[in-house]
């Protein structure tokens, strides 16, 4: 293992981890809102119920979220001190005002969690819209760093290579800040969802009267449904700041080699043969991306054959994620018309054994969507840390060893992992003993 | 000037931080030696004082690395290559304690669980520390050199050395004496108050022995931070008020005044710090950068000062409001975190 593909790796996991505790815990505290708020508004005690489980489950995650952020800020100079050193000021705006959220909701759910008997209820309530929104809002700075190693602008380098000129806003309202800020905060709240659904249903199939499930999965599904119709429309802002900005990565999303001057398929599936430069055995869709990308279906695309092998990024990790998100979208749309249809047969929450067991499996399809997400996104920028700038080779720390650290971090997180899931299964499951409604 | 006006921001941040975050850590090693009778109250009271609080505490380290990275990005990547190895150790000690401390307040009641949780909370609480210390130790030796961008003081030298590992053994004693007086003045049961009082008293002690130590490691390995911190009467005026102020402290431990222990435990930390913070001035990284090279440009430096000032106000208010609606709870006897996290209806 070259010490490079050491330092990616642990990012690349540092990343993938964090990410899980990051969107849940933005998407969490809409639900215990949204249920504190109902119950605030009917005197429905099983939505205080809920309030209260899915604030535990909140707690858990936020902290998880919150150590594993940190872990973060820091291994960007442990593992790539050369990206920091030209980019710190520059995307310094975003990550200053993302500290600041993160203190706001950090201040807002420990009065959450602790003050349920210390403060009035509705200013119990407004701490958790607290929550929620600095949440939020911590996530969208962080998008819109990252969106700038997409599209940077707003800087000037000097002539030795180090920053000279530097505007924040304009670096922080980079082209691609708006939609990929939009869909990552609209993915959050749907996979959030999807995992609530998931395991609700899970839980209803033991019991199906329970009302303290039947509500929630009913609540996952409204939430769920409304994110679901949102995030085409969302992804499609990013698919348009991609084709103007990023040829190269919309080729490699797409896997396209040849350059297509009158109107490019859109393929779904295939495999690359990367060495000599071709795709096989794709669906292809005539016209369909150039529709897709420009609204035009004659609209000339580029392939990955006029861009030379050493600025191609791995075409098909790249494709491959890519078609792995818009599957887990499938996934996920499939399962709201089937509780839309059910739900009007059945005048009710749709709790047909099929339809519980069916989330079940759709509950994990949310969170991976985002990390294929993220992986198309990540993987198509190379071999560039910032577009076009620096290459993630040239950022790399020197300090040698690296799979060292990395297997460190892959044990911890391995661990972490699966023990913070089954604690986190606890708090929503009534029948444990001991449980926190037992 | 901006580059300074920022590395007093920057150090404050990080003096509040051990202030908060800091005793948070204490907390946790308090937890470890808990013992008698009265051990399980002790690990309930830590618990009750960290809980609420120990998220946002935490906040401070992470403005102090946005700022560095953000108005000192060199100095930022020099720190982040030489001390890889004791800040990544200091990660998986942060990771570990944040997540145990959570892990431990949902999980099971079941006395193996809890024991389990409180294991690795405790070590952690322990061991970050050091890490912390060590890698603040390196920063002041002078150790960490490089020449046309390779490093050739190498990744282990600068900080595996007795100098730093005093400074990070002096941390973790100034953290638990923190905790200890903290702890003291937050209690009510008197028996629990003479505990804390007790450790506090020995903390004191530890603190002091481990002040010299590193104090007579600090002759080779950290010559120019020595020569600084008792080179002339501002110098040596700051490190006689930190005496002062340690011996007032036993005292009124002794007294039982907690709340002014309470006020001249952070009196002395502060001293401490800024009699750091002076020694190294202008170095960022002694001997090798100074605030000056390190600064990003200055609208950049000017724009962070504007956003921290204009974001400080609404978040210190909402900072100021958190502690007040608990300490006003505590006062009015309000039923403590735990009973509600037992009985949730």
């Amino acid at each position: 293992m070259t010490d490079l593909l050491a330092a990616r790796s642990q990012m690349a996991l540092s990343l993938g981890f964090h990410m899980i505790f990051a969107t849940l815990g933005i998407g969490m505290p809409l639900f215990m809102c949204v249920a504190e708020g109902l119950w605030l508004r009917t005197g429905d005690a099983v939505w205080l119920k809920l309030a209260k489980a899915w604030s535990k489950g909140t707690a858990i995650l936020f902290a998880v979220g919150a150590v594993s952020g940190t872990a973060l800020s820091f291994e960007l100079g442990l593992l790539w001190p050369r990206f920091m050193e030209v980019a710190g000021p520059i995307i310094g705006l975003p990550f200053s005002l993302e500290g600041f959220a993160f203190f706001f909701e950090a201040i807002f759910l420990g009065v959450y969690l602790y003050g349920w008997d210390h403060v009035k209820p509705v200013v119990h309530w407004l701490a958790g819209v607290g929550v929620f929104v600095s949440g939020l809002m911590s996530g969208v700075f962080v998008v819109t760093a990252n969106a700038w190693m997409n599209t940077p602008t707003g800087f000037e380098l000097g002539p030795d290579g180090s920053v000279a000129i530097v505007e924040p806003l304009e670096a922080m309202l980079n082209p691609s800040a708006f939609g990929q800020a939009l869909h990552m905060s609209v993915a959050a709240i749907l996979a959030t969802a999807f995992a609530v659904l998931g395991v609700h249903a899970w839980l209803l199939r033991r019991d199906a009267s329970v009302a303290f499930h039947r509500r929630a999965l009913a609540l996952a599904l409204w939430i769920g449904g409304v994110a679901t119709v949102a995030q085409p429309i969302t992804g499609h802002f990013v698919g348009e700041a991609v084709a103007h900005n990023q040829p190269v990565k919309l080729a490699a999303l797409e896997g396209l080699w040849e350059s297509h001057p009158e109107g490019a398929p859109f393929s779904i599936g295939g495999w690359s043969d990367e060495e000599a430069g071709e795709a096989c055995c794709a669906i292809e869709i005539p016209y369909m991306l150039s529709v897709l990308a420009y609204g035009d279906p004659f609209h000339p695309v580029m392939g990955l054959s006029e861009v030379p092998p050493d600025e191609r990024p791995p075409v098909n990790v790249t494709h491959t994620a890519y078609q792995i998100m818009l599957g887990s979208m499938g996934v996920m749309a499939l399962t709201i018309g089937a509780a839309v249809l059910l739900a009007i047969r059945r005048r009710g929450v749709p709790d047909h054994p099929a339809f519980l067991a069916w989330s079940m499996f759709a509950g994990p399809w949310g969170i991976l969507g985002i990390e294929a997400g993220w992986t198309a996104t990540e993987v198509g920028r190379q071999p560039w840390v910032i577009q076009g700038v620096m290459r993630t080779s040239d950022a790399v720390t020197p300090m040698p060893g690296l799979y060292a650290p990395f297997v460190l971090f892959a044990g911890l997180y391995l661990v972490l992992g699966v023990l913070c899931a089954a604690l986190l299964f606890r708090q929503f499951d009534v029948h444990s003993p001991g449980g926190s409604h037992g | 000037m901006a580059e300074v006006v920022v590395a007093g921001i920057l150090f404050v941040a990080l003096v509040v931080y051990v202030l908060t975050g800091g005793a948070d850590f204490g907390g946790g090693v308090w937890d470890l030696l808990a013992t008698g009778p009265r051990a399980p109250a002790q690990r309930r009271v830590i618990a009750r004082a960290i809980g609420p609080i120990w998220e946002a505490n935490h906040v401070w380290l992470i403005l102090v690395i946005v700022l560095l990275f953000v108005c000192f990005p060199s100095a930022f990547a020099l720190v982040g290559t030489a001390l890889h190895w004791p800040l990544t150790l200091m990660l998986v000690g942060v990771v570990l304690r944040g997540s145990a401390f959570v892990f431990r307040t949902y999980d099971s009641r079941r006395d193996s669980v809890q024991k389990r949780w409180s294991r690795v909370f405790a070590s952690a609480s322990v061991f970050t520390p050091v890490m912390l210390g060590i890698s603040v130790g390196a920063v002041a030796s002078g150790a960490i050199r490089t020449e046309g961008g390779v490093y050739t003081s190498g990744f282990f030298a600068p900080w595996l050395q007795p100098f730093p590992i005093a400074v990070g053994l002096f941390t973790l004693a100034l953290f638990a004496l923190l905790a200890a007086v903290y702890l003291a003045a937050d209690t009510e049961e008197p028996e629990l108050q003479d505990d804390f009082r007790l450790r506090a008293l020995g903390a004191s002690a530890v603190v002091f022995v481990l002040a010299w130590v590193t104090f007579f490691t600090a002759h080779t390995g950290a010559p120019h931070l020595r020569a600084s911190l008792v080179g002339g009467p501002i110098a040596l005026g700051m490190q006689g008020v930190v005496g002062l102020c340690g011996l007032a402290l036993v005292g009124s431990l002794w007294a039982r005044r907690f709340q002014v222990a309470r006020i001249l435990a952070a009196v002395q930390v502060v001293l401490l710090i800024a009699g750091w913070g002076h020694a190294q001035f202008p170095w960022i990284l002694m001997d090798e950068l100074t605030i000056h090279d390190a600064a990003a440009p200055q609208n950049v430096l000017v724009g962070t000062v504007g956003v921290l000032g204009a974001g400080a106000v609404p978040l210190l208010a909402a900072y100021g409001w958190m502690i007040r609606v608990f300490r006003r709870s505590r006062l009015s006897g309000a039923p403590s975190p735990e009973s509600i996290e037992a009985n949730p209806e």
